[in-house]
């Protein structure tokens, strides 16, 4: 089925909103995702999981589970003693020390979460391995919990790791300039703590598996974003050399960044199946996904800023305790450190400073979600700008204007160390501002104030930092991530002059396979329909690195778009000898490689082909063929931002929430396919709405999870969102040919203080100051009934102890905002 | 494996008979034993939607409903919607629209989307909003799903087709 409305070819794709190569499989049910997969004699996998957050494992008795006739194996923590290292984790800052605890696929000894496996039962049959897990007897010795961020560092508060005598995981810095003097320099400063709780990826696909071992080789399908990055950790874990391992992502139904991951259950069905010498296959339930997925988010900071009387920003120092859970996937830790890039946000600071400290309790790991760090660090700043205007009595966008980095200015080198690549933060606001009437909404407020409705607006203006590579920064001698993060692509003309193109980026609903065609098509002369991108197998291209950090475009697009440069060279200097031209003289025009200035003297990329593959008349020297392979590792980030307002009504009777208008103006620089950048910004509103109005993973005092399933983990459905409105501007990167920054994580980050701004300014003239997130009806009218001094019952802060989720610790009430101005 | 059943039914217009364990929820009767995987499952308790098939012309989560109780009845899902090779205007308008992006939740959206359009169909955006609020989709944020279900209302109302309940009731839809 074709993508365009005419098959010319040539230039000119790139810019265009072409529906997408991947829906025909996909509207009519024929796309294959991992539970779509089942091998002849495929053995299920059930876990059984710890059912109490903490404790010793005293006994396990698995022989009920193994009289049942079609119950193969049982295997505990002890059975996989020959497995070759624990959990692989990626992350080792310089002069940092980061405690890492042995972390296996199946307990030993001991366990620190609720859903941790303890054992794994493998049978025949779907339904009765889960029965069967069952009938594993585990007993427990229950050890004390600690599920509070900030009490899990009070003295005297259990340890979740006796071994390092702390729950303090690690301390790490970023920072600049000098901050007591910055401080010094101020005539106002506000502080403000924040709360950024957390959150669950929820895709609609569970993650699962799918490993077989067969002559001597490994094939592990998984519902992952990282099979390249999955295929090393195997490697490691299972003491298997990578050439006989093949990793296959196939059609993945959602990740966010919680498939970011290599989980145990990956590696367990690897090691059972080459134990057992059959496929192993597990899908997670959802309430397995909702315990064991990891988690996002879960910071609270407290934010320092300081400013001269006139706004001028001088200082911002922020503090960020992040709630790391028990133990560490392949990289959760460095997640909470992406705030410190983005703290000073869109503005000139002579002075920024950052700390980071992550804590253990007993609750799952926190890693990657959508946004992943920098939604918090906006928030953080964006937050304390607001209360600093209000402080200074200055319009909060006149406030903004005056510190923002200007045009001219980039590359911007800032004072912790970041260079932002390319910026126009004016030109995002003004382009919000066309669409968003300041002053006849507040007319419109004041009116509608009369009639009792209660409706508030928020702004936000954001950078974010994308394109994860560069090596040299992220890599081992900076950032400390052990790894490269650079991109591969192949562009493989076929004889008769079709495409396929190889991507080391692997996607999860993007649309990867579209953009790229278009990339391809630009340079080469073809349609898009001739261009088939394949992606997320180890064993079809080059060691890729995958997708996560809005990198795809900005990294994987610009590796794709120099491997086709290369073919387009190549084709060139065929044309050229078959024409008898100079290559400098061959362009590319209507889908063909002509001789400049002679339109009737061209080659369409088939003809080249054809020479380049019955290599009897190719220039001299040339090898035959038409395949190039390129890795592209960039010199820096890229920092798109962007301008974000919305509109929100608050029932004061409910303290229900409801956006009323949200428009998102967005700079990821030249879009490749409009269509495709807009639905990521949707998508990205419409999980941080439900983050900061519905959703919040939430533990007991005994470390229960609460929302384990979809009824109380509360997604937000069509009927609580609104149609958003959608602008652009775009500047250009400067790192990469394309000039794309990425989009995919973006309006989670813009989003959060803008919705949070917007309830806060309907509530101000009913007395309330400040509501800690998530903004739940029940929060926001527990707020308005204190400002009203009508009590209402529990605080929700009282409420929560009784309850004791976490993160709703002392001082979590809806008011206590902490220093205030000084 | 404990009791089974017979089953009988005419799924996407085609009689399909087994044996399955009574307990067998028809979602993996479809999926496993029929080898119709475009019916998905996302979670355990009927929140999601993603696994929205007809049962008798009515949209009905097949994560609730055992196969035992389709038994003579007729089922259709994603693979039965379209018509004689052609796309359904939903199927269309859910493509034109980028009214998905994984794609796991979209069999499911589309087949309450047509649900929705037969019991009314010309639905203003909040009609489109509530009807689809039994599936949920992370990654589009509904903008676009609505969109489509809205254009699909728009184009069957020109061809004035049927969207289609169970097959056999229906005349060439999907044009």
């Amino acid at each position: 089925m074709s993508i365009v409305e005419e098959r010319t070819g040539g230039n000119g794709y790139v810019g265009q909103a072409l529906r997408r190569k991947e829906d025909p499989r996909l509207i009519t049910g024929s796309a294959t995702y991992i539970d779509d997969l089942t091998l002849p004699g495929t053995l299920w996998a059930a876990i059984v999981r710890s059912p109490e957050a903490h404790a010793r494992i005293v006994s396990i008795d698995t022989s009920a589970a193994l009289e049942r006739p079609d119950v193969e194996a049982v295997f505990t923590g002890e059975d996989l003693a020959d497995l070759a290292a624990p959990t692989v984790f990626f992350w080792k800052p310089p002069g940092v020390e980061v405690k890492v605890p042995e972390h296996w696929p199946l307990a030993r000894g001991k366990v620190g979460y609720v859903g941790q496996a303890v054992a794994v039962v493998l049978g025949t049959d779907r339904y009765s391995v889960v029965d069967a897990a069952e009938e594993v007897i585990v007993e427990y010795e229950p050890l004390p919990v600690v599920v509070d961020l900030e009490s899990a560092l009070e003295e005297g508060a259990p340890l979740v790791h006796d071994e390092y005598g702390t729950n303090n995981c690690f301390e790490w810095s970023l920072g600049g300039g000098d901050l007591d003097a910055a401080f010094e320099e101020a005539d106002v400063i506000v502080e403000r703590r924040l709360v950024n709780h957390r959150t669950a990826g929820a895709a609609i696909e569970t993650r699962g598996c799918i490993a077989e071992w067969r002559a001597d080789r490994l094939t592990l399908w998984s519902s992952t974003q990282i099979p390249h990055i999955a295929r090393v950790v195997l490697s490691i874990q299972l003491g298997i050399s990578e050439d006989r391992i093949r990793v296959v992502a196939p059609e993945v139904g959602g990740g966010f960044g919680s498939k970011l991951q290599v989980y145990g259950e990956e590696v367990l069905a690897c090691y059972c199946s080459r134990r057992l010498n059959r496929p192993v296959k597990w899908i997670a339930t959802r309430s397995e996904d909702m315990m064991t997925t990891h988690h996002g988010r879960d910071h609270v900071a407290r934010v320092r800023l300081g400013a001269k009387r006139d706004g001028t920003l001088t200082a911002i120092h922020a503090r960020i305790l992040a709630d790391l859970g028990s133990y560490h996937l392949i990289e959760g830790p460095v997640i909470p450190t992406f705030a410190a890039c983005v703290i000073s946000g869109c503005y000139r600071f002579s002075a920024v400073k950052c700390d980071v400290t992550g804590v253990f309790t007993n609750k799952f790991t926190t890693d990657a979600i959508r946004g992943a760090g920098r939604p918090e660090g906006i928030h953080d700043i964006e937050m304390a700008m607001d209360q600093l205007a209000r402080e200074l009595d200055m319009d909060p966008l006149e406030l903004r204007r005056r510190n923002f980095l200007r045009k001219e200015e980039f590359p911007a080198s800032l004072p912790h160390g970041v260079i932002y690549d390319s910026g126009d933060y004016d030109g995002a606001l003004e382009k919000l501002l066309e669409h968003v009437d300041v002053d006849a909404f507040r007319r419109e407020q004041a009116q509608l104030r009369e009639q009792g409705i209660y409706r508030g607006i928020g702004f936000s203006c954001y950078v974010e930092i994308c394109g994860l590579a560069p090596s040299r920064v992220l890599g081992p001698p900076g950032w400390g991530m052990q790894g490269g993060y650079f991109e591969s692509a192949i562009v493989r003309v076929h004889p008769t002059g079709s495409v396929t193109a190889y991507t080391g980026t692997s996607p999860h609903g993007q649309g990867h396979e579209t953009g790229f065609a278009q990339i391809v098509a630009d340079k080469l002369g073809v349609s898009p329909d001739q261009v088939e991108v394949i992606h997320g197998d180890t064993n079809t291209g080059p060691f890729g690195k995958d997708t996560y950090g809005s990198r795809t475009a900005a990294v994987g697009g610009e590796a794709m778009a120099r491997a086709a440069d290369k073919v387009a060279n190549k084709a060139k200097q065929i044309a050229a000898h078959k024409l008898e031209a100079a290559p400098e003289d061959i362009e590319l025009r209507d889908g063909e490689f002509r001789v400049k200035g002679v339109p009737e003297k061209g080659m369409a990329l088939g003809d080249i082909a054809g020479e380049a593959y019955i290599p009897v008349d190719l220039p001299e020297g040339m090898e035959p063929g038409l395949d190039e392979t390129a890795f592209y590792d960039p010199e820096n980030f890229t920092w798109p931002f962007g301008a974000h307002a919305c509109m929100v009504d608050v029932d004061p009777e409910t303290g229900k929430v409801e956006i009323v208008r949200y428009v998102a103006v967005d700079d990821c620089g030249p879009a490749i396919n409009p269509m495709l950048i807009d639905g990521q910004i949707h998508g990205g509103l419409a999980h941080t709405i439900g983050q900061v109005l519905y959703e919040q993973v939430v533990y007991d005092s005994e470390g229960q999870l609460i929302t384990g399933s979809f009824v109380d983990y509360a997604l937000p459905t069509a009927a609580e969102l609104p149609s958003f409105e959608t602008d652009r501007t775009e500047t250009p990167s400067p790192v990469n040919s394309l000039g794309v920054k990425g989009v995919g994580e973006a309006a989670t980050i813009g989003s959060t203080p803008a919705i949070h701004s917007a309830l806060l300014d309907a509530l101000r003239p009913l007395g309330v100051e400040f509501v800690d997130l998530p903004l739940t009806p029940l929060r926001v009218w527990q707020a308005i009934q204190e400002a009203r001094g009508e009590g209402g019952g529990p605080r929700a802060s009282e409420q929560a102890r009784d309850v004791g989720p976490q993160g709703q610790g002392p001082g979590f009430g809806p008011s206590a905002p902490e220093g205030g101005a000084l | 494996m404990g009791a089974t059943v017979r089953v009988e039914a005419s799924v996407n217009g085609e009689r399909r008979v087994s044996e399955t364990e009574a307990r067998t929820l028809l979602v993996y009767w479809l999926r496993d034993e029929l080898g119709l995987t475009g019916t998905h499952i996302g979670c355990d308790t009927s929140n999601c939607g993603a696994c929205t098939v007809h049962l008798n012309g009515e949209a009905v989560k097949s994560c609730t409903v055992l196969a035992a109780q389709v038994d003579g009845a007729e089922v259709t899902t994603i693979e039965g919607l379209g018509r004689d090779g052609q796309l359904h205007p939903l199927q269309e308008a859910f493509w034109k629209h980028h009214g998905l992006q994984c794609g796991y939740c979209t069999p499911g959206m589309i087949m309450a989307a047509a649900d929705l359009l037969a019991r009314n169909p010309d639905p203003s955006e909040e009609d489109v909003r509530h009807g689809l609020e039994g599936n949920l989709c992370r990654c589009t944020g509904y903008h676009n799903i609505v969109k489509a279900v809205q254009e699909a209302a728009r184009a069957r109302e020109m061809a004035a087709v049927e969207v289609p309940g169970p097959p056999r009731e229906t005349p060439q839809a999907g044009r």
